[in-house]
């Protein structure tokens, strides 16, 4: 009996602090959120959005920053894409079980697990130096896209295999060929796990810093890139720079930097976990 | 006909095997600056110097003081992460009631999601000063500081993967385990971590590898002063920070400080495939296992 109790106490025990630790995570969440609100609300409006950097904190503001973010995105987009979803294609219908491409597999899942910044020494060593891009948006966004490429690929095989094969084998009866079948049936019905997957890679890719410091991206860029091989500046960056000034008024535009960023990255996470929840029920 | 789909099926295989190039590349850039760097630095130097100076004029290259910062604060990151994720990890899998464990996963998985640039942030402006009311000692920039945020960020890895891993247990175990007389705290314990044991291995291998790879976090809150010291109360620079260090300043192509930070990064990498290649081998063991 005295045994008995004594492990009902333990297990009781047990619950709480995993509902305290539990609810502790969610606690701090709050915290990070609440006070980076707190300090940078005040900078939020139209200005600090349109303004260009600048020495006086007051007057700083993250147009370029932006500008320059939603440049890089956009040529993260355009490479990163169409060669994760033909790699992801490649590997799920063409790819016969054999060396080469448990090798391929093999390699996908070790680069998912290399640190962002040695994509930026590749991509220093590669796209700054050998290809001769420099410090340049076209260099980040190259080394971007093969950071992302990993979950992309992951996604799209995911996507891919969750399509019923009798969906394709009703397309070859009727005469299909592979690619047509591809094409017409199999990319359409993964659309949106393809779709899912694209959007959590670019919320990922649009908060990374790490890599772009290693490229090349400028701590202050006071104009908007006009060119493919012209410097640029991000967002994550602004805030680094910000953040390590000692000056209270850059804490506070970083802080509001902040909540730009985080606006940004949820709205894609929430899209995708939307997109997520719509194509499952679709699918089941 | 027969040729557009040869030609496509070549197109994707194309796309495919740039992954192979990705890895390549790392390995050959890596490679071939820190070849040219250990042209001027001997090894032996290289892992036994205990000073990192490249920057200053008296030079030292002894990257044990900078694998030291790394493993500082990847160890506080860890000794925060793994307790509280796997209890969580428990909790949401045997305890709460699945609405909530359907609506808790997410939310906390939110903290994997925020920008890591985000939580230097955090660590900088508001733990760091926290802590120092507790602890007036304790210096601006220090590694006790960065590695606590560190392992809140990566608490959800743990908890999430090792769920997942928990949840992968046949039913029928945890069943014969309730149907002994056991309480679900001594089911968790007994029966489902150690069926789960490889699952939960795979996912602090990763945390570990994830934080010893972080950046922005350490290069904010923990500053820039490589030593090589345990004391988490002083600033320190990890391998990654250091990188950092040198690409905000203007290291000229060829120079000795440009060659370091590939030496370092060769280093960082070496790490982290060494991890990640353990988490397959234990990954692909477990799988047989189960089949």
């Amino acid at each position: 009996m005295n045994n008995l109790q004594k492990n009902r106490i333990i297990d009781t025990s047990f619950k709480t602090v995993g509902l305290l630790f539990t609810l502790l995570g969610i606690l701090i969440l709050v915290i990070l959120l609440y006070n980076i609100i707190r300090v940078g609300y005040t900078r939020i409006n139209w200005d600090f959005l349109t303004s260009l950097p600048s020495r006086k904190p007051e007057r700083a503001g993250i147009f370029t920053a932006i500008i320059g973010t939603l440049d890089l995105m956009l040529l993260t987009i355009v490479f990163a894409i169409p060669v994760g979803i033909g790699a992801g294609l490649y590997l799920e219908e063409y790819a016969k079980k054999s060396r080469w491409s448990t090798l391929l597999e093999i390699n996908i899942a070790n680069l998912a697990g290399v640190p962002s910044i040695i994509y930026g020494l590749l991509g220093l060593g590669i796209f700054v130096r050998f290809f001769g891009f420099g410090g340049s948006i076209l260099s980040g966004a190259l080394t971007l896209s093969l950071l992302i490429l990993p979950i992309i690929i992951v996604a799209t095989r995911e996507a891919i295999k969750a399509v019923p094969p009798s969906l394709k084998e009703a397309s070859f009866a009727l005469g299909a060929s592979k690619w047509q079948t591809l094409q017409k049936v199999v990319l359409p019905s993964s659309f949106g796990g393809i779709l899912t997957g694209v959007i959590l890679s670019l919320s990922r890719a649009i908060g990374e810093t790490a890599p772009l410091i290693v490229v090349g991206a400028m701590a202050y860029v006071p104009f908007i890139p006009h060119s493919l091989f012209d410097t640029f500046s991000i967002l994550p960056m602004q805030i680094f720079t910000w953040t390590t000034r000692p000056q209270e008024g850059f804490a506070i535009a970083a802080a509001a930097a902040i909540i730009i960023l985080l606006v940004i990255t949820f709205v894609m996470n929430g899209i995708a976990v939307y997109l997520r929840n719509k194509w499952q029920n679709k699918l089941s | 006909m027969k040729i557009k789909e040869k030609i496509i099926e070549i197109l994707l295989k194309l796309c495919a095997s740039i992954t192979i190039f990705t890895t390549i590349g790392i390995i050959a850039v890596l490679l071939f600056e820190s070849i040219a760097f250990f042209k001027n630095v001997s090894i032996l130097e290289f892992f036994t110097d205990t000073q990192w100076t490249p920057l200053f004029s008296e030079k030292h290259f002894g990257i044990l003081s900078l694998v030291s910062g790394t493993f500082l604060t990847a160890a506080i990151a860890i000794a925060v992460a793994l307790p509280i994720g796997l209890t969580i990890a428990i909790y949401l899998n045997m305890y709460a009631p699945k609405s909530f464990r359907k609506t808790l996963k997410p939310i906390l998985e939110i903290l994997a999601a925020i920008p890591t640039v985000v939580y230097g942030f955090f660590a900088l402006t508001i733990v760091t000063p926290f802590l120092q009311n507790i602890y007036p000692d304790l210096e601006t920039f220090n590694s006790l500081s960065a590695g606590l945020v560190m392992g809140i960020m990566i608490i959800p890895f743990i908890s999430s993967l090792s769920e997942d891993a928990l949840y992968a247990v046949p039913k029928s175990l945890k069943e014969a385990s309730f149907g002994m007389g056991s309480t679900r705290y001594q089911t968790a314990i007994k029966v489902m971590v150690p069926a789960a044991s490889s699952g939960i291995i795979v996912s602090v291998i990763l945390a570990i590898s994830r934080a010893i790879g972080e950046t922005m976090i350490v290069a904010i809150a923990a500053g820039q002063q490589a030593q090589f010291s345990l004391d988490p109360t002083i600033p320190t620079q990890t391998i990654t920070s250091y990188i950092v260090q040198v690409s905000m300043g203007d290291a000229p192509q060829g120079s000795i400080e440009y060659k370091t930070i590939f030496a370092a990064g060769l280093t960082l990498f070496l790490f982290t495939f060494l991890l990640n290649t353990v988490s397959f081998w234990i990954k692909k063991k477990y799988q047989e296992k189960y089949e």
